[in-house]
């Protein structure tokens, strides 16, 4: 029971840090997840379900802004990347916020194929991201299952 | 009766006639002789200066006596008394004195009058001369007249031809002229040619060759002078033999030409230009050209001449503005270039910091993992290799970075409080495994009056004497290293333009690393400190590098205004490196090195403390707020700034703001709060939370009332200082 905990524990402990190494995350997220106790001990997926959700809207409004015949408002455009990258440097996201920051210019340089391709690789960005969270809870919860405790990942 | 007497008897009856007219002329004499004093004291009465009154009064006694003398003869004409001529006789002798005085008067008077007509003549000749001197200024100031109109005329213009034409017009008016031209030098300054003339509407093109005598003996002298009308200069119009010619004057006119004024060019001085203008009075006047007309003439030629030199003047500084004015555009443009490939070099660097750096980091870490797997050898070789290379590259990049932010001067040194003996044991520690494998023993010397805690740039400082001391390893292949740190007053043997002060509360220390290495040729010794120099061939060189370190240590130690040099008798006699830098000294001993974690933890714990924040962005609120709580706040969140107003009490004692938003003024409401709140006590501290620290955001911040800025995303750290600092100082401005 022991070594499958440890198992599991070396599973999670590695996966974690391939998340970081992949650039998935970043220190960011370390202070979030260090910011779950018992006084709130899901705050981390409550955080991120909100950030996943923002996610939808924002990359919606976004595609329903470029969707648009005739003149796009490039400015609402960069209102919504701007939301993104605040949401996404808050839970430590770090691909979404380098996407937003290119997204960003490509939105000042009013560049709509630019804009197009990069909401793309967002939304492919953001689902990916939330599939490995996904993942990564799914560790968690076996680890907890199998009677053991989360591991703090130390990252450096 | 008729007695015969001796007495003349007068012959009444016989010569009746004769004693008639007698009798008459004696009484008209006596009525003359009374009538002269009369009118002479009439008219002496009227004139009110009459300086002889007392030879009046004898004159006029003189004649009234003769006078009556005169007319007492009547009566002797008849038999007369006794009485009469007692009479006659008293009168005659009277008349005798009068006159005799009278006469002896005369003499000195006489000469008296004369002078007085010699003095009157005089007069009239000096009078005569004034009025013809009269006539001689009157000519003169009509002349001096004319000058200034002329004068004004030809300077009311800077335009070359204006003035040219004005001055033949007005010298044409003044003077009365029948012919007036100027012929200036042509280009190749061999000829003249006539330029302008007054009459006649078009001139022809005539031109006439320089070194005519006569053109010469005019620019010869600067004064107007008399050429004859055949010279070829003079023929202006088609010659027929009625005419008489009238009288030419000619004279130079000094040309300034533009390249006068150009210093650089070699004085043209000597080699005057000069224009020629001809006057003609009119033919059959018999005119003369008089001598004030002719200083006219001269006076005007260099009015002429002073005109056309402002008029040069001018078109040269337009000439020179119409430059500049061009230059300045040219160089704002290159300005503005410079500029936006500054702006372009640092965007590029700025996202090179971050981004380049993380896949290094990458590449690096997992490498590392790969070792700890299992390898076969060449793998192992290979993974090796791997990590050497992007620990360089690394390095590298790091050393580019550092650089290129050192060059700009937007380094700035990082202040604090550290204890420089462990620096010291740390660099040490650091390089001693090298040096062992070297087998190169390191020996460290302290000055026993080396201060323990000073106030510093502890990286950077470490950072220099890493790269010397890993240089004096590096290049040595035997020998020892010795380290010696010690502190520093004026000492005579660092460099001549360096002079080491120690003022109140800093000194200078001074870090000598001597090794007995490779050495160096004193000739490369200035080429050390430049970027990218390399003293050895690319075949020798054993460890990697890119020849940054020592100019990045250099720029360092500047910055911490201080010198840095190095010592070396030559090649394989090993070198000595030795630096100064200014150091603070500091007051408290502290056990960290961050000036900023309080002593007292009385706010570690910020239980209850009610707390508002304020953020568009849902997902930063939350995060935000999980972060106040966990540090124990009790935290109020709004999503607006209306919200936040309304919301906004007296009992939050903090309130932290989002205004990363662009386009919003979120800093408008730091205005409303402080409007809110008038005492100060009850306001509550307001912190920005915004994406970037530079110093134009904080000078917003402050400017717009704010106490303190942080940088989001904010890390639990971070918050609890920045909070336990603003409660504490109730102002804060750090940059993460």
């Amino acid at each position: 029971m022991d070594a499958h905990v440890a198992q599991l524990q070396m599973q999670y402990r590695n996966y974690i840090l391939s998340l970081y190494q992949q650039g998935f995350l970043d220190d960011q997220f370390t202070e979030l997840k260090s910011l779950q106790d018992d006084g709130s001990p899901d705050f981390v997926a409550e955080v991120l379900s909100l950030f996943f959700d923002d996610c939808v809207k924002l990359v919606g409004n976004m595609a329903r802004a470029l969707d648009q015949t005739g003149t796009v408002d490039f400015s609402q455009v960069g209102a919504n990347v701007h939301q993104l990258k605040g949401s996404s440097s808050s839970v430590g996201a770090k691909r979404v916020k380098g996407l937003c920051i290119n997204f960003k210019e490509l939105c000042e340089a009013k560049n709509y194929e630019g804009c197009v391709r990069c909401l793309q690789q967002v939304d492919i960005e953001y689902k990916t991201l939330k599939a490995k969270l996904q993942d990564m809870f799914n560790l968690e919860k076996q680890i907890v299952q199998a009677g053991g405790i989360v591991p703090q990942v130390d990252i450096n | 009766m008729m007695e015969v007497c001796n007495c003349i008897e007068p012959q009444w009856p016989a010569d009746e006639l004769l004693m008639k007219y007698q009798y008459i002329s004696d009484f008209f004499i006596a009525v003359a002789y009374f009538s002269i004093p009369l009118e002479l004291i009439y008219f002496v009465k009227k004139s009110a200066v009459f300086p002889y009154r007392w030879v009046l009064v004898q004159f006029g006694a003189f004649i009234v006596l003769c006078g009556a003398t005169h007319l007492i003869n009547l009566w002797t004409f008849t038999t007369h008394s006794r009485t009469v001529a007692l009479v006659m006789t008293t009168a005659k002798v009277l008349t005798a004195v009068v006159s005799c005085a009278t006469a002896l008067m005369l003499v000195h008077i006489i000469p008296d009058l004369l002078s007085v007509k010699t003095r009157e003549l005089f007069l009239k000749n000096k009078a005569a001369e004034l009025d013809r001197e009269m006539g001689l200024i009157r000519t003169q100031e009509e002349t001096g007249r004319h000058v200034r109109m002329l004068t004004h005329e030809i300077r009311s213009t800077l335009d070359r031809h204006t003035i040219l034409k004005t001055t033949l017009v007005e010298l044409g008016r003044t003077l009365a002229l029948e012919e007036c031209a100027l012929w200036m030098p042509t280009r190749t300054g061999l000829e003249l040619q006539l330029s302008y003339t007054l009459r006649q509407q078009h001139p022809v093109e005539y031109t006439v060759p320089i070194q005519l005598p006569v053109i010469n003996q005019v620019f010869g002298t600067s004064r107007a002078v008399k050429i004859s009308p055949n010279s070829p200069v003079a023929r202006l119009r088609p010659v027929s033999g009625k005419y008489l010619l009238g009288e030419v004057v000619a004279v130079r006119v000094p040309l300034l030409h533009l390249s006068n004024f150009q210093i650089n060019d070699w004085p043209e001085l000597s080699t005057k230009r000069y224009a020629l203008m001809v006057l003609m009075l009119p033919s059959d006047s018999a005119r003369q050209w008089h001598v004030h007309e002719l200083e006219l003439v001269e006076v005007v030629a260099d009015q002429v001449a002073v005109a056309l030199s402002h008029a040069a003047i001018l078109e040269e500084s337009m000439r020179a503005r119409d430059l500049l004015m061009e230059q300045n555009v040219a160089l704002d443009i290159a300005r503005r270039e410079a500029e936006t490939a500054i702006r372009a070099r640092n965007d590029f660097l700025a996202v090179m910091n971050h981004e380049m750096r993380t896949p290094m980091h990458a590449i690096i870490a997992l490498s590392s993992l790969l070792q700890e797997t299992e390898l076969t050898p060449e793998q192992r070789l290979m993974v090796e290799t791997v990590l050497k290379s992007s620990s360089l590259l690394a390095t590298l990049m790091n050393d580019v970075l550092d650089l290129s932010r050192l060059e700009d001067g937007s380094l700035q040194l990082e202040l604090g409080t550290f204890n420089l003996h462990t620096l010291f044991r740390e660099v040490l520690n650091l390089i001693k495994p090298i040096a062992v494998v070297k087998k190169l023993p390191i020996t460290l010397n302290l000055a026993p009056d080396l201060p323990e805690f000073v106030v510093g740039d502890e990286k950077r400082l470490m950072q220099i004497i890493l790269n010397i001391v890993g240089n004096a390893v590096k290049f040595s292949k035997q020998g020892s290293i010795s380290v010696t740190a010690l502190v520093t007053k004026s000492d005579n043997r660092a460099p001549p333009d360096f002079f080491v002060v120690p003022t109140g509360s800093h000194f200078y220390l001074r870090v000598k690393v001597k090794d007995l290495g490779a050495g160096i040729n004193p000739q490369d010794i200035p080429k050390l400190f430049t970027k990218f120099a390399q003293t050895q061939s690319l075949a020798t060189r054993s460890s990697g590098g890119s020849g940054l370190g020592l100019a990045i240590s250099k720029r360092f130690v500047n910055l911490m205004e201080g010198n840095i040099w190095i010592e070396s008798e030559g090649v394989g006699k090993g070198c000595t490196a030795i630096f100064d830098v200014k150091l603070g000294i500091s007051n408290e001993s502290k056990q960290s090195g961050i000036p900023k974690v309080p002593a007292n933890p009385q706010h570690v714990n910020f239980a209850g403390l009610k707390v508002l924040v304020m953020d568009e962005n849902g997902v930063s609120r939350m995060v935000t707020k999980g972060l106040l709580v966990h540090l124990g706040c009790e935290v109020a969140t709004v999503s607006s700034s209306e919200e936040c107003l309304r919301v906004v009490s007296h009992e939050h004692r903090v309130v932290f703001m989002d205004v990363c938003t662009p386009g919003v003024e979120n800093y408008q409401i730091a205005l409303r709060i402080h409007e809110k709140f008038t005492k100060r006590h009850q306001r509550p501290l307001l912190v920005a939370l915004t994406g970037n620290t530079d110093k134009s955001t904080k000078e917003r911040c402050m400017s717009f009332g704010l106490d303190g800025v942080l940088l989001k995303p904010v890390s639990l750290d971070n918050m609890r200082n920045v909070l336990s600092d603003l409660l504490e100082h109730r102002v804060l401005y750090e940059a993460m």
